[in-house]
């Protein structure tokens, strides 16, 4: 037997695996960390449906567009709950005082996002898919009828959520446990400029540039072109993936010049706020 | 030019005129040592004396200011991800995940540290730490002796070459504290690994280390054997000698008036 370990050189998968392993154990051993994955979307799931139901019977233009309002918010909750699963595994780590463990060993900074983002993915299907049918059922909703469109959404709406969630993370380690609360709140910035509920034109002229700076807009417009014109805007998409890379790869190089600060400022070992 | 057989080994660690200032607070004043291979070391002092500040740079948890540190032959924090595969540390400023089960703790190290034949790795290390009763309860219900043989035992899955203890038998009862201290004589012994380890047990460090090195105020104070140490400074237990360095008392001499 050789218990004596190998130096893997650059980024290593079995790492990413043992990390998400490790999160998999947290969920698997806490229900109420497996009820907070759904006990949020399936609150607001029921909110919006019935809201939906209510302006439908009201109003000619919404009784024709018909899962505007619920299939915005299912869109929401993948870009929320993105961001608050790939936080609240880093959160994990602080709460537990582990970041120290974690840094000194082997483990390197992109492999620990990697899992992060795995993890999110998890905790989202383990949430969403749930509540989309429930969606289907009560409100007869089918999310899953936007089709390849549905795949494209997603993929812009999770990298925009791993973005913030990089980006938060970086921010904890350096500043400590004093910056917990971007994690629940920085998000909810794009619920209005992002225009997750209305169309880019009810923003006033001077704020639609900002909205259009910001890779979920596209998404969300594109999904109201789906629902109302039938009509799939590859050309919303293909902006939106190219804002998203942009940020995506700021904020991996925000993350990492913050792990460096944080060495710099002795952050790593005491973690606290 | 051909090296001598006779010249020395390279130190496992070295330490090169490190300074760490934080701010306007110098938490290491430019100190410099080397640990030998295979040597085990206290690193001594008072609160704030710049202990933990001087083992987290080695760790490459902290960047010093100026000076350098390498472990291994690797530049501290630079070329870290070279050697921590063969590095580990047991320290109070971190615990293991409560929730996880003492098994799943070591098997997600293991897994971090590229252990080869985890279960096997495991069975031996709990074998050896008595913890082979406890390896399915969650970290957080055992008591705090339990927990630290569950952190000797994390520490030692990828039997590193450099073992980093900051106050490894801190809050156990003597008995705990005496079978730890048995077991890490033993490790340095078997695997022939060089240890440094903070702590404010003088009776500890009589009877496991071979060299002390003395911080007040990030300044090394004194540097030697605990032997010379109690001779030069004319006292019978190191922990005369530390309240005579950390009050700024003297050597012999001045002990001795």
């Amino acid at each position: 037997m050789s218990a004596h370990p190998q130096a893997q050189a650059g980024f290593s998968w079995r790492r990413v695996g043992t990390m998400v392993l490790r999160y998999w154990y947290l969920l698997r051993s806490s229900w109420p960390r497996q009820l907070e994955l759904i006990y949020w979307p399936l609150v607001q799931v029921m909110t919006w449906g019935l809201i939906q139901i209510y302006i439908g019977q009201h109003s000619g233009f919404f009784a024709r567009a018909g899962g505007t309002l619920i299939g915005a918010m299912l869109l929401w909750e993948i870009l929320f709950r993105g961001q608050v699963g790939f936080s609240v595994s880093f959160l994990e780590e602080m709460w537990a005082r582990n970041l120290g463990n974690l840094m000194m060993s082997p483990l390197r900074p992109t492999e620990f996002v990697a899992a992060l983002m795995t993890m999110s993915l998890m905790r989202l299907v383990l949430g969403i898919v749930p509540v989309s049918l429930v969606a289907i059922v009560f409100f007869g909703f089918n999310l899953y009828g936007f089709g390849l469109a549905l795949a494209a959404f997603f993929a812009n709406l999770i990298l925009t959520s791993w973005a913030i969630g990089i980006l938060i993370s970086g921010l904890l380690l350096r500043h400590g446990l004093g910056a917990e609360s971007l994690a629940w709140t920085v998000t909810f910035v794009l619920l209005p400029l992002a225009c997750v509920y209305y169309p880019v034109s009810v923003l006033p002229d001077w704020l639609q540039p900002v909205a259009w700076m910001l890779p979920p807009t596209y998404v969300f417009e594109g999904m109201r072109a789906l629902v109302i014109d039938h009509v799939f805007r590859a050309d919303l998409m293909l902006s939106a993936l190219a804002l998203n890379i942009v940020f995506f790869g700021a904020a991996v190089v925000a993350f990492l010049r913050l792990v460096e600060s944080a060495r710099r400022q002795g952050m790593l070992l005491q973690t606290g706020e | 030019m051909p090296s001598s057989s006779l010249s020395p080994p390279a130190p496992a660690v070295g330490v090169d005129r490190v300074v760490k200032v934080y701010k306007a607070t110098t938490a290491v004043a430019g100190i410099s040592f080397q640990l030998p291979p295979g040597s085990m070391t206290a690193l001594l002092g008072g609160n704030g004396a710049g202990k933990t500040t001087t083992i987290a740079m080695i760790m490459g948890l902290t960047t010093p200011t100026s000076g350098g540190v390498t472990v291994l032959g690797a530049q501290m924090p630079r070329q870290r991800y070279r050697v921590l595969h063969r590095m580990n540390f047991e320290s109070p400023y971190v615990d293991m995940p409560m929730r996880l089960t003492v098994r799943q703790n070591l098997t997600v190290f293991a897994g971090l540290y590229g252990v080869e034949d985890v279960r096997a790795r495991i069975a031996t290390l709990a074998e050896e730490l008595n913890l082979t009763e406890l390896l399915d309860r969650a970290t957080g219900k055992l008591s705090s002796g339990q927990k630290t043989r569950v952190s000797l035992a994390k520490s030692l899955l990828n039997q590193p070459e450099v073992l980093l203890l900051d106050e490894p038998t801190a809050s156990l009862d003597p008995d705990t504290a005496d079978w730890v201290r048995a077991r890490l004589e033993r490790y340095r012994a078997e695997r022939g690994a060089t240890v440094l380890l903070a702590s404010h047990n003088m009776a500890e460090v009589e009877r496991l280390c071979d060299r002390v090195i003395m911080l007040k105020s990030g300044r090394i104070e004194d540097d030697d054997s605990p032997q010379r140490l109690l001779a030069r400074y004319g006292r019978r237990t190191l922990e005369e000698v530390f309240l005579d360095v950390a009050r700024g008392r003297g050597g012999a001499q001045e002990a001795a008036q």
